[in-house]
């Protein structure tokens, strides 16, 4: 009956040597290794470069062929695991401010919900690959672009460094519902970081990012906090948020992937560590550089994708959720 | 009493002749290596071996399908310098894996009106366009038949890129199969065909149809189920993240959580 190289599973000989492992919820077979190789790359560069590493992992997953929902879904769970331990880390030496985090995380909440909905209706409208693509190459084009002109500025003057004013006064202060953020030393209105965590947690739930990327930048220079709560604040923010999310993904759309998840847990938490020491011996700047132009790699690749004549103008998809493809 | 138990047998056993006789059932025997295919962690595709005996002249036709569902098909254009999905045709009936193995080629053993009229072969598929759009109703059999499309309207002429899509995107995805070969062992009676599962293979029950063909019709046949389900950990996974998603959904953030803590308590000693 065994009439060819098969053994008990089914498997060719030769599959014997690798260690394919299925994907229940992605439903395809992933070699092991790749999976915590790519874990281990992203996070070795989230170590280095000293941030979330989501936006890399999304399209690197969209690139080995799972799904764009189920790798927006399945990295928003990775995201809680790798910034929990940041959060507590940050909260250790007192740089979380609760206060401003949990009205960041409000917004968040909202925008989550928001984006998660937002997810379903794209999703059924067929569309949903089309903006999460779209959404990636907006957002690493201007972050990569950003971060590219600011290296090779800082290169060229190094020595140079203008001081920031402690406060300025702009629009901003002008907004309603004003509050003491006493950790931050702030007393601004509620409604910018209410505004700032809520396109944060659209994104976390359409892109499946912690939106680190986004909410640092926003916090030092629109919401003017001390850089020394930034980040931990952000990460208390991020860590909820990816929750939330990670559950509303896994209620009403079925895409979270928890042996996928793992995996790339796996190899992120040995990357991380690797690349925390790497960057000890690399200049800040040069750093910055090497992460702009990966950014900007991996935006050129989604945007070749979406603008290339594709192989064939049709595409079958079963529409509803958890049928076959 | 006696008498009216024989009468009833007898009729009962000339129901049966009248049954078996014209109709040949037992023409075709045949029977597979498995009848359940489990996918399992390290899951990459699997063969299953068909393997039976025909009873007199005739070619062998094996067919074996999917679960049936809903398929949308959708057709990218060009908006702005960027390709999006634009026009979207459902199909109902659609089975999601087929393939047709034959002793012969496929077209001289099954001519285009027994293939119409049986749905063998790819092309002759129930294949209906969903209610609720334009064409609704229409096959894409008659779309895809060079001589029924000449005498159609417009709206079957527009669905057959669609349907040549739907199986072009089958077939590239390795859902639907290349025709296959039947191969007879001497003396012609014997007969054996291998159907490969991918690794992407749906779940659900498939079923095996056998037929023996003679002149352009059919003679015999036969069906077999054959069921292809997750089992162990991945499908118990899958049904936990349908059918209790909730609490799917905290179990992920709660395992998510405790592996980052422990992994961040772990690297902080050394």
């Amino acid at each position: 009956m065994r009439d060819r190289a098969f053994d008990d599973h089914g498997r060719t000989r030769a599959h014997r040597y690798f260690m394919q492992i299925y994907l229940p919820i992605a439903e395809l077979s992933v070699d092991v290794f790749l999976l915590l190789g790519l874990g281990g790359l992203v996070g070795f560069l989230s170590g280095l470069f000293g941030v979330g590493g989501g936006f890399l992992m999304t399209p690197l997953l969209i690139f080995i062929g799972v799904p764009p929902p189920v790798a927006v879904g399945t990295e928003a769970n990775q995201i809680v695991a790798s910034s929990v331990s940041g959060m507590i880390a940050h909260w250790r030496r007192q740089g979380v401010d609760f206060k401003m985090g949990a009205v960041l995380l409000g917004g968040g909440l909202m925008g989550s919900t928001g984006g998660v909905f937002l997810f379903e209706y794209l999703r059924d409208i067929g569309q949903i690959d089309l903006v999460i693509s779209l959404a990636y190459v907006f957002f690493l084009g201007t972050v990569g672009l950003l971060m590219l002109l600011e290296s090779v500025r800082s290169a060229v003057r190094r020595r140079g460094g203008k001081r920031r004013k402690l406060h300025r006064h702009t629009w901003v202060h002008g907004l309603p519902f004003k509050m003491r953020f006493r950790r931050s030393k702030l007393y601004i209105s509620a409604v910018l970081p209410v505004c700032v965590g809520a396109s944060v947690g659209v994104l976390a739930a359409i892109m499946g990012v912690g939106g680190g990327f986004l909410m640092v930048p926003a916090m030092i220079y629109l919401i003017g906090m001390p850089t020394a709560v930034v980040i931990g604040t952000s990460l208390f923010q991020i860590t909820f948020v990816t929750a939330y999310t990670t559950f509303l993904q896994a209620t009403n759309n079925q895409t979270v992937d928890i042996f996928l998840a793992l995996l790339l847990l796996l190899g992120g938490v040995i990357g991380a560590q690797l690349g925390s020491r790497a960057s000890a011996r690399l200049r800040g700047e040069e750093l910055r550089g090497l992460l702009a132009v990966m950014v900007l790699l991996v935006c050129g690749k989604l945007l070749f994708d979406l603008i290339a004549t594709p192989d064939d103008l049709f595409s079958l998809s079963s529409g509803g959720v958890g049928g076959h493809r | 009493m006696i008498r009216r138990i024989a009468v009833t047998a007898l009729i009962a056993l000339g129901l049966a002749a009248a049954q078996t006789g014209p109709a040949r059932a037992e023409a075709v025997i045949a029977d597979l290596s498995k009848r359940l295919v489990a996918i399992t962690t390290g899951f990459a595709g699997t063969d299953v071996l068909l393997f039976g005996a025909v009873d007199g002249k005739g070619e062998v036709v094996v067919v074996v399908k999917g679960p049936i569902g809903r398929l949308d098909v959708r057709r990218k254009a060009r908006v702005a310098g960027i390709w999006i999905n634009r026009d979207t045709m459902t199909f109902t009936n659609v089975p999601a894996f087929y393939s047709v193995s034959t002793s012969a080629p496929l077209a001289q053993v099954v001519p285009t009106a027994l293939a119409l009229r049986s749905g063998i072969g790819a092309r002759f598929l129930d294949l209906t366009v969903a209610p609720r759009q334009p064409g609704a109703g229409q096959r894409c059999s008659r779309a895809l038949d060079a001589e029924s499309v000449k005498t159609a309207n417009a709206v079957v002429k527009a669905l057959a890129p669609f349907c040549e899509a739907l199986l072009r995107n089958k077939m590239r995805d390795g859902l639907y199969l290349p025709e296959g070969q039947v191969t007879f062992l001497p003396g012609r009676k014997l007969f054996r065909t291998t159907i490969h599962f991918p690794a992407n293979v749906p779940v659900g029950t498939y079923s095996v149809l056998v037929y023996v063909v003679r002149e352009g019709q059919i003679v015999g046949s036969q069906t077999h189920p054959l069921v292809i389900n997750k089992t162990g950990v991945e499908a118990e996974v899958f049904d936990f993240a349908h059918r209790q998603s909730a609490f799917y959904g905290l179990i992920a953030v709660a395992v998510a959580a405790f592996a980052g803590w422990g992994a961040g308590l772990i690297f902080r000693k050394q």
